[in-house]
């Protein structure tokens, strides 16, 4: 169970974290200054297990992985979007924070609304409705299983992601 | 057989390849700079497993060059500790990552690239596939010398016709954008093809593979040709082309049929014509960056700004890609030319683009800029407003104050100043 907060379409790596507050590799930095202009509040605001929902192509623009890197930092237990860019999409698999792909949650809850969301399932529960988020694809999933890309790595190499070859 | 990304994949793995499989495929190199290379680096080290190659390992000082905080200085030292220890041979501080990895000979038709900057895309000009990742990606890429792929189905991109004066590769992309939208081209691969491709140089064509992933694009391609032979100096062109390919969609755009295209603040497609915004005032002007950083755009620029001053209320800052540019520029004349003119010229590299260093806009402020960018925040304070353009739009606008139309305001308007090159 968490809070959502809500924002809206385009929501780009450098709203999540500008240019200005990523000169560091410091994870809980990244944290404090997440959202720091888009949603200036949000930083001291959020809890543990909240829950960010985002409108269409969350996370477009820079490649910097500071910005799931950002979000994680707060303690956030997903991000449910309408849509995500290709990269930020990747970047939050590889380091182990749980991404969403559900276009209809976004109209049906607002700002601060209660939310349950299994994570593994994409099962998501607000305002008394069932939401059900695309589930990831193949590798997507290996990841989420191991951890992170480089749990996965570790533990299998490239085994892991290689046999979806076959089973394209 | 298959599109130019298929055809690529096919022969990087010795089987047919099929967009939509997922493939762990080798690269060619793996580039990182000073803001994703520190992040790439400490999740390199979690592996605690031998640098796959230390010759295909790029690093590139280019974001915050040189260091303006002791937070950047920390961040450049775990780059240059990193390349030290494992001998990584390709360290550079002379400009742009993407103009560097081009202009080193890095990138090859055919070839697969990975870089931690989104504007990895540009290399596809050349006809090689390559790609913006993360710097944990990265990372697992300097231990294996691999990465793994959805390959991507293909969107057409025919630009038909010739390009009017005053119109640029600049224009024709953010046309396409305009029509596609800023997520247009998400997980997908972009061909650009087409008589107006096929008539422009490799400067002209690496403006529109870098501005690719501005509407989602994982890759940007021209299929290589006579010019892309010319401009490696190879004896004879790599045979690639797309064959029978299937393609998600084809857009054609009419180049003949455009005025110049304007980005307005705050998303890439918020694109209108430059009629509609035409005499909006202007605080700054940067001309430069991996978009339109190049000589043939600092050569439109010159032209505009020969014998002429740029308006005391703008602020012109001009800074070059690259060393190599911005040596050709001075052989040229060029960068007198922009001194003269009151601009300000800065070292090679990614200059105000990004508001982290030089450049930084205030709250209220407006740009012009040439760059790819125009984010709320993105140059400075998010209450600062960006227009991207090209660069003649750039140069006039930078000598009126104003956005203005470099059809009507140059003073040699009549003149051929697009092949001033």
């Amino acid at each position: 169970m968490g809070r959502v907060f809500k924002f809206g379409d385009g929501i780009s790596t450098d709203a999540i974290i500008p240019g200005r507050y990523n000169v560091t590799t410091d994870p809980a930095a990244l944290g404090k200054a997440c959202f720091i202009e888009a949603r200036p509040d949000f930083a001291a605001t959020v809890q543990p297990g909240d829950v960010v929902v985002g409108g269409r192509n969350f996370g477009c623009g820079s490649s910097r992985e500071h910005a799931p890197m950002a979000i994680k930092a707060t303690g956030v237990q997903v991000v449910i979007a309408r849509s995500f860019a290709r990269i930020f999409y990747r970047n939050a698999i590889n380091i182990g924070l749980p991404v969403i792909q559900c276009d209809a949650l976004y109209d049906a809850v607002n700002d601060a609304d209660s939310i349950t969301v299994d994570v593994r399932s994409g099962s998501i529960s607000a305002r008394d409705l069932t939401f059900q988020g695309e589930t990831p694809g193949p590798v997507a999933f290996a990841i989420m299983e191991a951890g992170t890309l480089l749990d996965l790595i570790k533990s299998k190499g490239w085994s892991a992601i290689e046999t979806q070859e076959v089973a394209r | 057989m298959g599109t130019l990304t298929e055809e690529i994949f096919s022969r990087r793995l010795g089987r047919r390849i099929h967009a939509g499989e997922i493939v762990v495929a080798p690269v060619d190199y793996a580039m990182a700079h000073d803001v994703t290379g520190p992040l790439a680096i400490e999740a390199f080290r979690k592996l605690e497993v031998p640098l796959w190659d230390p010759e295909r390992v790029i690093m590139v000082f280019d974001h915050i060059l040189p260091a303006n905080t002791v937070a950047a200085a920390g961040l450049h030292k775990i780059v240059r500790d990193f390349a030290d220890e494992y001998g990584v041979t390709h360290v550079f501080q002379e400009g742009i990552c993407h103009q560097l990895m081009v202009e080193k000979g890095f990138v090859r038709p055919g070839g697969i690239v990975v870089g931690a900057d989104s504007h990895s895309t540009t290399y596809g000009a050349l006809g090689c596939f390559s790609a913006g990742f993360g710097s944990t990606d990265i990372a697992v890429t300097f231990a294996t010398g691999k990465t793994w792929f959805r390959v991507p189905e293909t969107i057409r991109i025919n630009l038909h016709g010739r390009m009017r004066a005053g119109i640029y590769p600049k224009d024709l992309a953010l046309q396409v954008i305009r029509r596609l939208g800023a997520e247009g081209a998400n997980y997908l691969a972009v061909e650009w093809g087409g008589e107006a491709v096929e008539a422009m140089s490799i400067d002209e064509r690496l403006t529109l593979t870098n501005l690719t992933v501005d509407f989602g694009g994982k890759a940007g391609l021209c299929e290589p040709d006579e010019e892309t032979r010319r401009y490696l100096g190879e004896a004879e062109a790599l045979d690639l082309h797309p064959i029978a390919p299937v393609y998600r969609s084809v857009i054609d755009v009419d180049a003949e049929r455009l005025e110049p295209q304007i980005a307005c603040p705050p998303a890439i497609d918020n694109v209108q014509d430059l009629s509609v915004v035409e005499g909006t005032r202007l605080d700054e002007v940067f001309i430069g960056s991996c978009t339109n950083g190049r000589i043939e755009d600092l050569a439109i620029v010159a032209s505009f700004f020969k014998g002429r001053q740029v308006n005391p209320q703008t602020r012109t800052i001009v800074v070059p890609a690259s060393k190599q540019v911005y040596m050709e520029a001075l052989s040229r004349g060029y960068i007198q030319t922009f001194m003269e003119a009151g601009a300000l010229v800065m070292n090679a590299g990614c200059g105000p683009c990004l508001g982290r260093q030089h450049g930084v806009l205030g709250p209220g402020e407006r740009a012009l800029s040439t760059s790819n960018r125009n984010y709320a925040g993105r140059m400075g304070s998010p209450q600062a407003e960006i227009y991207l353009a090209n660069p003649a739009v750039a140069a006039a606008s930078a000598l009126a104050g104003a956005i203005a139309d470099p059809r009507t305001s140059a003073p040699h308007a009549s003149s051929a100043w697009r092949s001033v090159n």
